[in-house]
């Protein structure tokens, strides 16, 4: 007597197998497609550019400058989120664009998932391009600042990382970028289109501080800066005049935080219930 | 049977520049996002005009500024000691001292010694107490040597330095009619002629005198431009005062005509035929910002932002999707020059930008300035000229950026890249000088005067005084470049990216 044996109901596999596939996939995509092999470099090479260039072009010629030096050593951020951004919307604007998320979503059916795992490779691409920008702004901030007028003699310590509030600042900025990555990949996640994607990015970015600065009614004023998320989000890195900061720092993070929270459950909602 | 083979209706090509903008526009209205971008843009413009955070500052009583002859805002506000000037006559004055009280800008507050470099004190003639009405004065400043100063608007440089006990100022006011003419002297005996002032419509029956006055104290700190500031008071001592007619008694009024402090702090004393006058405010041409009060009619264009983003979107995506959907190599089929072809598309995208901004602008600054006044803002009065050429111009940066943007497009070819630019070039700039200033006034200046944010001068409405001490950064309104020059700028970058378009264009393989 013979028997074949019935074939095994094929199992599936557990969630965290999914979840490791994904990672997988997601980091090969990230690491071969183009635009990534050039704009992590350019994340790193705007914040000490940027950086750089306003703290050569500041000086604080007497104590009681009312002048932050935090502030001018990480005003490269406020370019590098734009490149932040453009990476974040590429990794999933760029598949629509080219048809392959029908491949993705072929191979792995649970969307959520797909996400995450693009957000967890994105969050670590940015993390790790972040710091090396922090850090080289922060030496470029030592170097220079100290020679225009940010000395102690004018009430300013050398900055320094051991110094607990430019530490939060600089830590803070790279969370920073973090988000601000977070946030394109679920507003990109929601409107599919790249160019619309980037534009509502860069638009909720820079938008708030702008009107902000134009509205003379203070009231006003303090509210668009408690809710715009790069406002709010950059009050992380004040370490000066702490006491009048419209929103204290972790907390200006942390609105900057619901923003990316809502807007990548925002994009997860629409990628599981729409056609993809 | 004879099969007639098909022929398109249309005719063959070449086609002209005509045919090139019809299809291009043809593209740009069939395209529902595109279009719904443009209302979109329009509206964000028209909306934050009206939000209702649109409010102003007012630290002026009644919101009121005295209007000066030439009828433009002034501040008119000093001590006067005056009497009664009938028809002609001259007064001569010798100054021999002129100090100050400055706040102290901390917590703690008061006052401490120190001089604002227009505090001035002197001889004046003038048509009335009323604030805004004509006047003409010789003065000794705190940092700028003797002046003769006349309705409002004029400044004539005289003697250098400053004035002490051992080195005095006299100065002379001389009435013919209508005319004042200025004299100073270091000696009392050798005189020099300053300058001639035609007073209009000076009464017979003027008051003459001398005054005192010490305008604002603005500190700008370096670093942030964060300005900060408060009234400042200065006290001047004049004797050998004569005067060619009748003397009759002297009287002593505060003039308040904006900006000084109250009355309680001023005043003036006279013993053995010196006059120590103290007095606060200034008598100059108004301004905004941190020296001044109100706010310009460019507040109403908050949202010009807004709908930049979105129209620099649309002109990048209006070049990019023909890369995307491959439609490039239909439309250089059917038109091959392809210089041409992105002509006519600039064209298309700069002349919808250009009406969308035009009408949302025009909302804006004709529904925007009502709100303000009615939110209780003291907006500063701009002639029909002015507003019409800060519509256009708002229109046209409108129409420019969106042509930067499509530019980029052909020269990116990525949609997400080219936005991207966009933004940041126009934005990070304006970001750095106007919005949240990092960056000093002279690194800042040079920003606003080579980058893409240059045009925004076009929105500019108020006029840079040398003889009013104010922060004139573009945060208040002042840009560094007249307004056509700011909007040349853009355009050059226009130029710039559209000829390195076309360029690329021609070269590349499509």
């Amino acid at each position: 007597m013979s028997s074949t044996p019935a074939p095994a109901a094929r199992r599936a596999d557990p969630w965290y197998a999914d979840a490791g596939h994904a990672l997988h996939a997601e980091w090969t995509k990230a690491r071969t497609a183009g635009g990534t092999t050039w704009l992590l470099p350019a994340v790193i090479a705007a914040t000490v550019a940027v950086g750089g260039a306003v703290a050569t072009a500041t000086r604080c010629p007497a104590a009681g400058c009312g002048q932050d030096p935090a502030k001018v050593s990480l005003s490269g951020i406020d370019l590098a989120q734009a490149v932040v951004a453009i990476q974040a919307v590429l990794m999933i604007s760029g598949e629509y664009g080219t048809g392959m998320i029908q491949v993705t979503l072929t191979a792995m059916p649970r969307r959520t998932t797909m996400l995450a795992a693009k957000a967890a490779i994105l969050t670590g691409l940015v993390m790790v391009a972040g710091t090396v920008a922090v850090l080289g702004s922060v030496l470029a901030g030592r170097l220079i600042l100290p020679g225009h007028g940010f000395n102690p003699a004018h009430g300013y310590p050398l900055l320094s990382l051991a110094d607990g509030t430019y530490l939060r600042a600089a830590a803070g900025s790279v969370l920073y970028l973090a988000l601000i990555g977070l946030l394109a990949l679920g507003i990109a996640t929601a409107v599919r289109d790249s160019a619309a994607a980037i534009g509502a990015v860069l638009g909720l970015l820079y938008l708030f501080p702008v009107i902000a600065a134009a509205v003379s009614s203070p009231h006003w004023q303090r509210h668009l800066e408690q809710i715009a998320p790069m406002s709010a989000g950059l009050a992380i890195q004040a370490t000066t005049g702490l006491n009048t900061l419209p929103i204290n720092p972790w907390a200006g993070l942390g609105v900057l935080a619901a923003w990316t929270a809502g807007a990548l459950l925002a994009g997860a909602l629409l990628l599981r219930i729409r056609d993809a | 049977m004879i099969v007639t083979p098909y022929r398109s209706r249309l005719r063959e090509g070449p086609y002209g520049f005509a045919d090139l903008l019809r299809a291009e526009w043809t593209k740009f209205r069939t395209v529902r996002g595109w279009v719904i971008g443009v209302i979109a843009g329009a509206l964000a413009i028209a909306a934050l005009a009206l939000a209702p955070a649109q409010q102003g500052s007012c630290n002026v009583a009644g919101c009121t500024v005295p209007v000066g002859p030439g009828g433009e805002e002034v501040s008119d506000g000093f001590y006067f000691v005056h009497q009664p000037l009938a028809g002609n006559g001259s007064i001569t004055v010798r100054v021999t001292s002129l100090t100050g009280q400055i706040p102290v800008l901390t917590q703690s507050g008061g006052m401490r010694a120190g001089l604002v470099p227009w505090a001035k004190t002197g001889i004046i003639i003038k048509a009335s107490t009323s604030p805004g009405s004509a006047y003409a004065a010789m003065m000794v400043t705190g940092s700028h040597g003797v002046r003769m100063q006349y309705d409002f608007t004029q400044d004539v440089p005289g003697l250098p330095g400053a004035v002490s006990a051992a080195s005095p100022r006299w100065l002379r006011l001389t009435r013919s009619g209508d005319t004042i003419t200025g004299y100073d002297s270091a000696d009392g005996t050798h005189w020099a002629r300053v300058g001639t002032a035609t007073l209009a419509g000076l009464p017979p029956a003027a008051q003459a005198g001398l005054f005192t006055a010490s305008p604002q104290y603005v500190q700008t700190s370096l670093g942030e431009a964060s300005i900060s500031g408060g009234p400042s008071v200065a006290t001047g001592a004049l004797d050998h005062v004569s005067l060619t007619w009748r003397s009759g008694a002297w009287a002593g009024d505060n003039v308040e005509g904006g900006g000084g402090l109250p009355a309680s702090t001023v005043g003036f004393s006279q013993a053995t035929g010196t006059f120590t006058i103290t007095g606060s405010g200034d008598i100059a041409p108004a301004v905004s910002g941190g020296g001044g009060v109100g706010v310009t009619i460019a507040q109403t264009l908050v949202g010009t932002f807004a709908g930049l983003i979105v129209l620099a979107a649309v002109g990048a995506m209006f070049m990019t999707a023909e890369y995307r959907r491959r439609l490039i190599h239909v439309t250089l089929t059917a038109a091959p020059r392809r210089g041409r072809v992105l002509a006519a598309k600039a064209v298309v995208a700069g002349a919808v930008t250009f009406a969308a901004g035009l009408v949302s602008a025009a909302i804006a600054v004709v529904l925007g300035q009502r709100i303000l006044r009615s939110n209780g803002a003291y907006v500063y009065p701009a002639s029909a000229l002015t507003q019409v050429r800060v519509i256009a111009g708002t229109a046209a940066v409108l129409a420019v950026a969106a042509v930067i943007a499509l530019a980029t497009g052909a020269i990116l070819r990525r949609g997400v890249a080219a936005v991207a630019v966009v933004v940041v070039v126009i934005v990070l700039p304006y970001l750095f000088t106007v919005a949240a200033p990092i960056l000093p006034y002279g690194p800042a200046g040079w920003l606003l005067r080579l980058t893409p944010v240059a045009a925004f001068a076009v929105q500019q409405t108020l006029v840079q005084y040398p003889q009013v001490s104010n922060t004139y950064t573009a945060a208040y309104g002042y840009y560094p470049l007249p307004p056509w020059a700011g909007l040349a700028v853009l355009c050059a970058w226009a130029a710039l990216a559209l000829g390195l378009a076309a360029f690329l264009l021609r070269r590349r393989d499509a």
